[in-house]
């Protein structure tokens, strides 16, 4: 038992650099941003001096990055980073596991599709964003395969486009959220209602009035969040860099949902097949809904893909092309460029709450599953 | 009714049209950066970006080796200490993780964990006032540093999940002989971890490898990364596109290198970073 205690000890000891390292380097590290968020630094000249200006100004650089209309770029940079993610998380899960699929029927020569398809991953989205520039390039590249086959070539601009679809006013970004919140838990509500469940009803039902109550009566008593309109929406010239992210990452997809896939249990599969089950059932109904861990941690890996875009976006469209935009770029340009730190410092913190929804529970439950 | 092998062999038909379309997709940009590193400045225009080069003009890859040169170097240097630094880290926090656990070890795992998934701007500002501070900003020793502490969460998750498949039976007899913590990591552990540091080492190069945002952030040209190098030789509106392609087959070979002798343990990193077991 002793022995025991005095292993801890070394234990403890060893681990000691890196928990202070960690704590300094991470936590301490998250706070100092934090607090930088809440001043001055940089707003006037003389950001990188040596002692420079920074006063405390509370949630002023966020009410500025929400409302205010210099940073109408942010606010579209925002709307880019939701479809940057959404289309890599859709485009390559989806694409992986077919990927998965098709390679888990005893395919000659595996290895080599295994690694073809995995190649793009180990590359440096520097290399492969130089690379996809060129063939999204205006008249060339992709756009003239079809002439290649009697077509006509294609003139979509795959990064450079200025059109916009689903445009909305972001003055009205409240009552959306507030009137997709109020139909969702009217169904939650109405479906609790049909089946006799008790589930967190209360809550449910607060939410719900709460929303109602926003969208019929408190957004009338409010004033807009922005004194004009201002339209965003989603930008056709960020299709490019969402291809090319897609096509680098259903690779990484597919090794994990081939391992998975392998990993089920044999009998799993015979018993899919005595009960005369299909393929297609096999995989919708037995598969996926095993697969689940891996396709949690799958998502977690890419929702802290899409966040380093910043290479990708880079190297494709340039950090100054307004339409590609992301926060991560905006935050490099408003601090590195711009030197100001505070606002460059509250961008960082929005972009770090926005990956801790994702973080914080699976790390919550990663722990749990530990014990 | 068909007869069943047929359709079988239907089947197998159209899953290998629809594997080769997609192997199509996958090497067509891989034709593109060569054929297009191969064409005189000249030769290159958009209409005929597809054709084969005629005549093969070789000076792009010499051109791009001198101008990324300095950079590759520096890559290299930072690649390759931070790699063996943190690979070490890794192995002894890993064997804490896995042999030694105590009262509150998981804990501190799952917090150190935490470091692994943050967008890295939110440590940007302070990382970059901190070197300026201890006068590594720059520097590659202070990109090494960055490296190798924002490191030890992956390299720890990986040794970790290494170590836990060797079975605690050889460490308790190895214990009841009297054994101490460092004994038993340097004679026993240490020499059944070379596929651990293999796959470790070949992850995090990589990974370091391929870095950009500190590249960009955190160094001075003289400084610079390979990814930097490579950018500012791809930037700007006028450039003729075979020197970009041919920096980008130098700046990817090191890694295609690796993943087509060592895919194996890049696989085995990828999967043991993401699935938790």
């Amino acid at each position: 038992m002793i022995d025991q205690r005095k292993n801890t000890v070394i234990s403890i000891v060893i681990l000691l650099p890196s928990i202070l390292l960690v704590g300094i380097f991470v936590y301490g590290f998250i706070g100092n941003t934090i607090v930088v968020s809440l001043t001055d630094w940089g707003h006037a000249l003389g950001g990188l001096s040596l002692h420079p200006q920074k006063n405390f100004v509370g949630l002023q650089n966020y009410r500025d990055l929400f409302t205010n209309f210099i940073h109408g770029r942010f606010r579209q940079d925002l709307i880019n980073a939701v479809f940057y993610s959404i289309i890599l998380m859709a485009g390559a899960l989806s694409l992986g596991f077919f990927f998965a699929v098709l390679l888990d029927r005893k395919v000659r020569g595996e290895g080599f599709f295994r690694t073809l398809f995995l190649y793009p991953m180990a590359l440096s989205f520097i290399v492969t964003g130089t690379i996809w520039r060129w063939l999204f390039a205006p008249s060339g590249g992709f756009n003239i395969i079809p002439t290649f086959f009697g077509g006509e070539p294609v003139d979509f601009l795959w990064i450079s486009s200025r059109k916009r679809v689903l445009s909305f006013n972001w003055q009205n970004l409240p009552q959306i959220f507030f009137t997709a919140a109020a139909i969702f838990f009217t169904v939650v509500i109405l479906q609790q209602l049909i089946t006799r469940s008790d589930k967190h009803r209360l809550r449910n039902l607060i939410i719900w009035g709460v929303s109602v109550l926003y969208v019929v009566v408190l957004h009338r008593l409010l004033p807009p969040i922005l004194p004009v309109e201002e339209l965003h929406g989603y930008n056709l010239a960020t299709l490019g860099i969402s291809i090319a992210s897609v096509w680098q990452y259903a690779g990484y997809t597919m090794a994990l949902y081939l391992a998975g896939l392998r990993a089920l249990p044999e009998s799993l599969k015979e018993s899919a097949q005595l009960d005369g089950a299909g393929e297609f059932l096999f995989y919708w109904k037995i598969a996926i809904p095993n697969l689940k861990p891996i396709t949690l941690s799958a998502v977690i890996v890419l929702a802290h893909i899409s966040l380093k875009m910043f290479d990708l976006i880079y190297a494709m469209a340039g950090a100054d092309n307004a339409n590609t935009g992301h926060p991560s770029i905006n935050m490099y340009l408003t601090t590195f460029r711009a030197n100001n730190f505070a606002v460059g410092a509250a961008m960082a913190v929005i972009l770090f709450i926005l990956a801790a929804f994702f973080i914080i529970p699976y790390l919550v439950n990663t722990h749990r599953e530990m014990r | 009714m068909k007869h069943p092998t047929a359709r079988l062999y239907i089947n197998r038909i159209i899953l290998y049209c629809v594997l080769g379309l997609f192997t199509v997709l996958f090497l067509l940009p891989v034709y593109m950066t060569v054929v297009t590193s191969l064409k005189q400045p000249a030769d290159i225009n958009l209409a005929t970006s597809w054709s084969l080069p005629n005549p093969v003009f070789l000076k792009s890859f010499s051109t791009a080796w001198k101008l990324l040169g300095p950079n590759l170097k520096n890559s290299l240097i930072l690649s390759f200490s931070a790699t063996i630094i943190s690979a070490f880290i890794g192995s002894i926090n890993g064997y804490v993780f896995s042999k030694n656990k105590f009262k509150g070890s998981d804990l501190i795992f799952t917090l150190i964990l935490f470091g692994m998934f943050i967008p890295y701007q939110i440590i940007l500002i302070p990382l970059f006032q901190t070197l300026k501070t201890i006068g590594l900003y720059g520097s590659i020793s202070g990109l090494i540093l960055a490296h190798v502490v924002y490191g030890i969460p992956i390299v720890s998750l990986l040794f970790r999940n290494f170590y836990d498949q060797i079975p605690n039976d050889i460490l308790e007899s190895a214990r009841l002989d009297g054994a101490g913590f460092f004994y038993i990591f340097s004679h026993i552990m240490l020499p059944l971890s070379v596929p651990g540091f293999v796959t470790v080492g070949i992850w995090q190069f990589t990974q370091i490898w391929n870095e950009f945002l500190w590249g960009i952030t955190l160094t001075k040209q003289s400084s610079n990364p390979v990814t930097v190098g490579l950018s500012q030789l791809a930037g700007g509106q006028a450039v003729s596109w075979n020197l970009p392609m041919a920096g980008a087959i130098i700046t990817a070979f090191p890694v295609i290198l690796i993943f087509i002798f060592m895919g194996k343990y890049f696989i085995r990193g990828l999967l043991s970073g993401s699935v938790k077991g």
